[in-house]
């Protein structure tokens, strides 16, 4: 091919600006989770509405839960074992939902715009997942000041509760990835609500937010090591109310489990803009 | 001279359906160019396959001399698009939507705000900029779609359909822009439309396009004088076709009738 032609100076800056690798990557992720503030700046009632249910687990399930004494949690009060376990739970419920969304962008022809800008799929698909973070991030906010309003004795040093921040963005980071590959396997919105419905209530029941590990039968006990809620949980129990857990484990897996969820899912990203 | 976009023997299969066949064709720098035929004729096949929603099966396509199958980012930061559906962020303000897609084209941070602030003035959008989107109309959003696609200031400007679906009033504001802006930075613009009409009025040239394969291209006029005295660019395409645009759906009856020459004009 001969010389390119002189393209005029006002595209000058194109090709200077061009950001690579992690530069890129974090611009992206930054973007998403700036537009995400955004839209929750715009909508506060859904912060509202996702409220009620985890409202509902402390303050039906939690409280009577807590009479009964059903369910050995050591020195703990259960009101206080629960709350980081509903925690997870309400930041599982939202991650959920971003398959759904990434679907129904597609549809609405957004998201095919947003492949031809010069973001990379892993990017992209990066970006969404840390977006989930910062909706989760919001909601947890939500479920801490309920809890301390019933009296849990949570932690306020602010270590722990960065420890906390960067747990809950990296499990909803984790779902998801889970549900925007699930997305980009089944790719119709309404399959994916019906598929996601039946995952969530499993993953939330065979983990550790509701009761302890040791309590449950033998195959459970599996299902739930390898349930990375559990870890999310875990961490949060340790960093909120600082029972006993191994916080290199709990990360570990919480990390590992987000990068590989990201790329699964921008691996498929590719079926969903045809 | 070498060309803002350059397609040479591209093919596209869609499992056992040809959507492209064997379509070459430059588009020069600062031109309108309209690719013209009625669905199913590989119009929107063939603006996915540049702005690399769709990988590339068979042919070469070069953007402002880059190669597509190995520089399909450098491709990218040169591409403004306005897809065929309006889609825009509804729970964003419109300058939220303009701002997220200077973010996305990383529009250095000091010259964002005038930037933005300058093609939301360039859409007439600048009075409501603040008000959500999900309030606009359907040309308000196409307008607010084309000052996303601008805020990169794109080399070439790929535009599919997009008057669609648009009352007349709006479709005129559309096209003001797109030739507004086209004069302002010198942008090669290439649109598809089964407009006959505005791709007449408005197009540098044209190419018309029926089930997968090019059929002529050329200025608008020589298309027009070579059909015969008083011919309308519909005229010419039904000459090409078989058929007028309604009639020549995907694998119509008509199809079968149709020509299978190529003419190139200009």
């Amino acid at each position: 091919m001969s010389a390119a032609p002189v393209a005029p100076s006002i595209w000058a800056d194109q090709d200077s600006r061009s950001v690579r690798g992690a530069r890129l990557l974090g611009s992206r992720v930054v973007t998403f989770c700036l537009v995400e503030l955004q839209k929750l700046k715009h909508d506060r009632t859904e912060l509202v509405t996702r409220a009620v249910q985890p409202v509902l687990w402390l303050v039906v399930f939690g409280e009577t839960f807590s009479r009964i004494r059903a369910i050995p949690t050591g020195n703990v009060p259960y009101l206080d074992y629960l709350a980081p376990g509903i925690i997870a739970q309400s930041a599982l419920f939202i991650a959920i939902f971003y398959g759904i969304q990434i679907i129904w962008e597609r549809d609405a022809g957004i998201l095919t715009k947003l492949l031809v800008t010069p973001t990379p799929r892993v990017a992209l698909v990066a970006g969404k997942a840390f977006a989930a973070g910062i909706r989760a991030l919001a909601q947890a906010v939500v479920v801490v000041a309920v809890a301390a309003l019933l009296g849990v004795a949570l932690t306020w040093n602010p270590l722990r509760l960065l420890g906390v921040v960067v747990v809950v963005v990296l499990g909803a980071a984790f779902f998801s990835c889970l549900s925007m590959t699930i997305a980009g396997i089944v790719l119709k919105r309404d399959r994916l609500m019906g598929i996601g419905q039946a995952i969530t209530m499993p993953l939330f029941f065979a983990s550790n937010a509701l009761y302890p590990i040791s309590l449950m039968p033998g195959w459970l006990q599996t299902i739930s090591r390898v349930n990375p809620l559990s870890y999310e949980v875990e961490a949060l129990r340790g960093l909120l109310i600082g029972t006993a857990t191994n916080y290199w484990i709990d990360f570990t897996v919480l990390g590992g489990a987000a990068i590989a969820g990201i790329l699964a899912a921008a691996a498929l990203l590719g079926r969903l803009s045809r | 001279m070498s060309d803002a976009i350059s397609i040479s023997h591209v093919s596209y299969r869609f499992g056992d359906h040809l959507a492209v066949e064997d379509l070459s064709l430059d588009v020069h720098p600062g031109e309108i160019f309209g690719l013209l035929g009625p669905n199913g004729a590989g119009k929107t096949t063939t603006i996915r396959l540049i702005n690399t929603l769709l990988p590339l099966q068979d042919g070469e396509v070069h953007v402002y001399g880059h190669d597509l199958r190995h520089e399909a980012m450098a491709v990218r930061r040169r591409l403004g698009y306005v897809p065929q559906q309006l889609s825009i962020e509804g729970g964003l303000t419109g300058r939220e939507n303009v701002m997220w897609f200077a973010r996305l084209f990383d529009v250095p941070r000091a010259e964002r705000t005038e930037r933005v602030d300058e093609v939301l003035a360039m859409v007439d959008l600048t009075d409501v900029a603040g008000r959500l989107a999900s309030t606009y109309s359907g040309g308000m959003v196409r307008r607010l779609e084309l000052a996303q696609a601008l805020v990169n200031r794109p080399a070439v400007l790929v535009l599919d359909e997009p008057t669609v679906g648009l009352d007349p009033v709006a479709r005129d504001s559309v096209w003001a822009r797109v030739v507004d802006m086209q004069e302002r930075y010198g942008t090669t613009v290439l649109l598809t439309t089964h407009y006959m009409e505005e791709a007449d009025a408005l197009c540098d040239r044209v190419a018309l396009m029926h089930l997968g394969r090019l059929r002529a291209v050329g200025r608008p006029d020589e298309l027009k004088t070579a059909q015969g005295p008083g011919a309308s660019l519909e005229d010419v395409f039904r000459a090409f076709t078989g058929g007028n645009l309604v009639e020549n759906e995907r694998g119509g009856l008509r199809s079968v009738r149709s020509t299978r020459r190529t003419i190139h004009l200009g």
